[in-house]
């Protein structure tokens, strides 16, 4: 009986072997594995994003997840669900570690969070058409105006270079000014807070959050424009789920198109920015 | 009472410390703006959330969101993390062999591993498997967390009691089980108060690690709150005093048992 048992055990194991891969997997089953599907089964579209990145999504005093990725996550809602469908849109605000893990592992759809397209970051995910481009820019003291000019004239000994830990700032600090002293902090503020006190040389970040900064300190900083490296952003979704990636690229131009990209980016990046200056002056 | 006397004295040389500090950052320190009235409505206010929800009432702020979330995470692991403890610390002494081994494999892979990988593994993957919430994931990872700890201090605080003790209690005819639960527990309950209460201190601002599976907890909100305002010393000081509140209840309440259970000494 016994050997019966385990003669059938190790066919069945041997059997699933062979047929497992050969099996053809069908379009149809392609569309139903997708994380479009699930949405619109679940009648709920779930949000990763980290609410620490202005002005891309941010949280205010009362404690309201907000920004420019938000705004397109609502227009997603309505998109999908016709209209009231932004109150179907769920926010999770989750730490950037977790992030990837999280999208991975089926706890949001979608990564709405301004976030970097790296070629090594695409192994894991896959990216939308990029729906943003910002470079990295530097915020320098007023005083150093005329001292510094580009980030090669920082690429000196002694200079000290703050950003946020594990950034793109960081990185590119590392590679384009090796022989500044880089010094990291938990925080993007706490960076530009060094800049503006006159302790650090110069900060490095992505361009709408030194826009802000600048804006913020304008009695003692200034910002650098000319941006150093080429960032696209766009929106990261599981691997291999083409159909939802033909839905988000569709709406991407759709948006673009049709005039409520250029609403939602005159909000966010100019109306917000003169905002949060002028909250700061009082 | 002496006790309520003592408590706040040490409160009041906490608040002077606290001031001293403040002292020291405004007059000596970096030249730095201090922006205190925006930190009441990160505590509450009262008004409209945002234009799906405007009824105006009293509402939570971005902080006090945080806190309750901390509380509320911390509360639930301390409960579980006693249970758990207390089985695990029991079956640390247990004469069978594999009960005891089993706990004290339970014990060195929980306190030899980062909490922060605990918690990636119970919320990514048997989370996953389970589907359980980010919240129920946090509770679990901590509660399991805070067991290991809890049953070293349990098994100590047995060990601690004078095996005559048990030997009495089973002359007289109890069994085991009943000469633990009479005799042994109460005894090593008043002993092990003390670094009990040390190690849920911990556990709350352990708690914090918590925001990267999605829990916005008060270190967390905190952290957002300074990304988007940048009055990153007004809200970290802001933040270490909420921490301070719950700690500082947990500890006088653990004084106060202390001092109940003394009385039959």
């Amino acid at each position: 009986m016994r050997k019966i048992l385990i003669v059938f055990l190790t066919l069945l194991f041997v059997g699933s072997y062979f047929v497992g891969p050969a099996m053809a997997v069908s379009t149809e089953e392609i569309t139903k594995a997708s994380a479009l599907e699930e949405i619109i089964k679940r009648g709920e579209l779930w949000v990763g994003l980290e609410a620490g990145y202005q002005p891309f999504e941010m949280q205010d005093e009362k404690g309201n997840i907000v920004g420019f990725d938000v705004d397109m996550a609502y227009e997603m809602g309505k998109a999908l669900f016709g209209e009231g469908g932004e109150k179907k849109v769920k926010l999770i605000n989750t730490a950037w570690e977790g992030i990837i893990p999280a999208l991975m592992t089926h706890k949001f759809d979608i990564i709405m969070s301004g976030m970097t397209i790296l070629q090594s970051r695409n192994l894991k995910v896959n990216f939308c058409e990029p729906y943003y481009y910002i470079g990295q820019c530097l915020l320098i003291h007023k005083k150093d105006k005329d001292k510094y000019t580009h980030y090669r004239d920082l690429n000196k000994k002694g200079v000290i270079v703050t950003s946020k830990l594990g950034v793109t700032g960081a990185f590119t600090a590392e590679k384009v000014m090796p022989n500044a002293t880089l010094r990291l902090f938990k925080t993007e503020a706490e960076g530009a807070l060094q800049v503006a006190n006159g302790v650090a040389d110069a900060f490095i970040y992505d361009e709408p959050q030194v826009r802000v900064f600048a804006a913020m300190y304008r009695d003692k900083t200034v910002g650098i424009f000319e941006p150093i490296t080429y960032e696209p952003l766009a929106w990261a979704i599981r691997k291999g789920d083409v159909d939802w990636l033909n839905w988000l690229n569709n709406f991407l131009a759709q948006v673009r198109g049709d005039g409520r990209w250029e609403k939602c980016k005159q909000k966010w990046f100019v109306d917000y920015i003169i905002e949060v200056a002028g909250k700061e002056k009082k | 009472m002496t006790f309520n006397k003592r408590s706040l004295i040490t409160l009041g040389i906490l608040v002077i410390i606290m001031g001293y500090i403040y002292y020291f950052f405004t007059e000596k320190g970096i030249t730095y703006i201090w922006h205190w009235e925006r930190i009441p409505e990160m505590l509450f206010y009262h008004g409209p959330k945002s234009a799906d929800d405007p009824a105006p009432r009293l509402r939570m702020g971005i902080l006090m969101i945080g806190f309750v979330l901390t509380l509320k995470i911390s509360l639930f692991s301390i409960v579980f993390g006693i249970f758990i403890g207390t089985v695990v610390g029991i079956a640390r002494l247990s004469h069978e062999p594999v009960t005891r081994r089993l706990a004290h494999a339970y014990v060195e892979l929980i306190r030899n591993t980062p909490l922060l990988v605990q918690i990636y593994i119970i919320y990514f993957f048997v989370g996953s498997m389970l589907r359980l919430s980010a919240f129920a994931a946090g509770t679990a990872a901590l509660s399991i967390f805070a067991g290991a700890y809890v049953a070293e201090i349990v098994r100590a605080g047995i060990q601690s009691i004078h095996k005559g003790q048990m030997e009495a209690a089973r002359s007289l005819g109890m069994n085991y089980a009943q000469a633990m639960r009479y005799v042994i527990l109460p005894q090593a309950f008043k002993r092990i108060i003390p670094p009990l209460a040390g190690q849920f201190i911990s556990l709350i601002k352990d708690s914090s690690l918590v925001s990267v599976i999605a829990l916005a907890d008060l270190m967390f909100q905190g952290q957002q709150a300074v990304a988007r305002t940048y009055h990153a010393f007004e809200i970290y000081f802001t933040v270490a005093f909420l921490y301070l509140v719950m700690t500082f209840t947990l500890s006088m309440a653990t004084q106060y048992l202390e001092m109940r259970l003394a009385i039959s000494d």
